[in-house]
């Protein structure tokens, strides 16, 4: 469980984030939503020790991010899996060598059989046997985000954060990529933590939803609320788009 | 204001970059990479470079020479003198804020772009131990690279001179070896030394600490090649002050 108290942070005197307080639950995909610029990056890389916060505390299991020993915080990190927009794999190095790459960093030389034996797995799991030769540039963009998560759960990791994860992805592949997401959460029983404007992945997968204004946390709840609330800023985020304000107007109308 | 935060920056940076180091075995893995992409990979223009200086330097020597009371040998020993005083170490040097410069920023600065230096932070590894280090390690082996150029200016010289028959075989070795002073050897590859963890390190500053897309990694490494070059002018100079006047 991941717990924001109070966080603020600011670029140059501009406030990003005003005072967030929320709560991440456990072996849930919890979205974080909103628009450009409402403060969904920054706040994740506050969570993530990129971003220092003037203010405000992030806990870890009950204990505050700030207090954590150089030591705990490498500990930390090996329980973190991220999924970044781009995929941010590594050029040089092939699929393999890229999910091999935190395991490489963390266990002996002596387990370089386990550690293949757990790439091979892991690749099984995200449905690309077959690519572990080839280089980021020689597969397709939604193989990429794939190579991402399995890179991102190759170390198992109780928490998993994306951002954007389906960003630049066709429908059915973004589909695909969603569903893999909700999948993996629930069978490595990880705490989710998914960044989005798409409100198609909150359809699909979105468990436990904030929705981020201007740098404040505007409303939250779970997907079955979302398209119920009358509250003003979230319908006119939700409904922006043109498919969900065909399918308002046509419950509206009761068809 | 701008130019003392990078440079406090650029300190920081050095100091991130020999805390919390790499795994061995993983760095030794990197150290080769990179003595792969900036030391063998250089070999081919620097030794190009430097035959054909040498060479011009000696012809240009050779074609000034008009007062018959200077001796020819002074085609050997200019040539000689400019080589391992300031063309090998300096002139070389710059060159390779092009080419090892431009590089190193380019990478870090791609990977900036592309959030892989986050990711490696997200990791939990310093990415500035990770990225740099290895690259300074690398440029250690720069004095070879310097150390060849040296000998191929000399040979490039050689031939010009002999060959095009502006001096005999013997006067141009008896040139080579009159009024030599060890301490010039010492004084160049003192401030190779310098000059290679120049090269490493202000690219470095440069792609890790860009911001923005790809049109501002070239920009960097423009930023970079320039900076890299007003660094090592300004080395050399407090160096030859120190060690020679």
């Amino acid at each position: 469980m991941i717990e924001i108290e109070n966080l603020h942070k600011a670029f140059d005197g501009e406030e990003i984030l005003k005072g967030i307080n929320y709560t991440f639950e456990k072996s849930k995909t919890n979205l974080i939503i909103g628009g450009s610029g409402s403060g969904k990056s920054v706040l994740l890389k506050c969570m993530l020790g990129l971003l220092t916060p003037e203010k405000g505390t992030i806990k870890y299991d009950g204990k505050p991010y700030s207090e954590f020993t150089e030591d705990e915080k490498k500990d930390l990190s090996k329980q973190i899996g991220m999924i970044f927009q781009g995929g941010a794999l590594f050029d040089s190095m092939t699929v393999e060598e890229n999910v091999m790459f935190p395991l490489r960093m963390f266990t002996h030389r002596k387990k370089k059989k386990e550690n293949l034996e757990r790439v091979k797995e892991v690749l099984k799991r995200v449905n690309l046997e077959g690519s572990e030769k080839k280089l980021p540039s020689e597969i397709s963009g939604g193989m990429q985000k794939r190579v991402s998560i399995a890179r991102a759960i190759v170390n198992r990791p109780k928490y998993l954060f994306c951002d954007e994860p389906n960003s630049g992805l066709d429908p059915k592949t973004a589909t695909v990529i969603d569903k893999l997401i909700q999948e993996i959460t629930h069978e490595y029983d990880i705490t989710t933590i998914i960044i989005t404007h798409d409100m198609n992945s909150v359809l699909e997968i979105g468990e436990k939803i904030a929705f981020l204004k201007d740098g404040v946390l505007a409303w939250k709840g779970d997907k079955s609320q979302i398209f119920q609330t009358d509250d003003e800023t979230v319908t006119d985020f939700v409904y922006s788009s043109n498919l969900f304000q065909k399918v308002r107007e046509a419950q509206q109308k009761g068809l | 204001m701008n130019y003392l935060h990078s440079i406090g920056e650029y300190f920081l940076m050095l100091k991130g970059t020999f805390h919390r180091m790499t795994k061995a075995s993983v760095l030794k893995g990197l150290i080769i990479k990179e003595l792969d992409d900036l030391i063998i990979g250089s070999m081919g223009i620097v030794a190009f470079l430097s035959f054909f200086i040498g060479a011009v330097v000696a012809l240009q020597t050779a074609l000034n020479l008009n007062n018959p009371l200077i001796p020819k040998t002074l085609i050997a020993y200019a040539a000689r003198q400019s080589i391992i005083l300031e063309f090998a170490p300096t002139f070389i040097s710059v060159i390779m804020a092009g080419k090892v410069g431009s590089y190193i920023t380019s990478s870090i600065g791609s990977m900036n772009v592309t959030e892989q230096i986050d990711a490696l932070e997200v990791m939990g590894i310093n990415s500035l131990n990770y990225l740099i280090f290895p690259k300074i390690v690398a440029m250690l082996f720069y004095p070879f690279v310097i150390a060849i150029s040296m000998f191929l200016g000399v040979f490039g010289a050689y031939v010009a001179a002999v060959l095009g028959g502006f001096v005999p075989p013997d006067l141009f070795i008896q040139g080579l070896q009159e009024d030599f002073i060890p301490f010039h050897l010492v004084y160049a590859f003192i401030k190779t030394f310098l000059f290679a963890f120049i090269l490493a390190t202000v690219p470095a500053y440069h792609g890790y600490y860009m911001k923005g897309g790809a049109l501002e990694v070239g920009q960097a490494s423009t930023t970079s090649f320039v900076w890299t070059s007003v660094v090592i002018i300004i080395t050399n100079y407090a160096v030859t002050q120190l060690l020679l006047s």
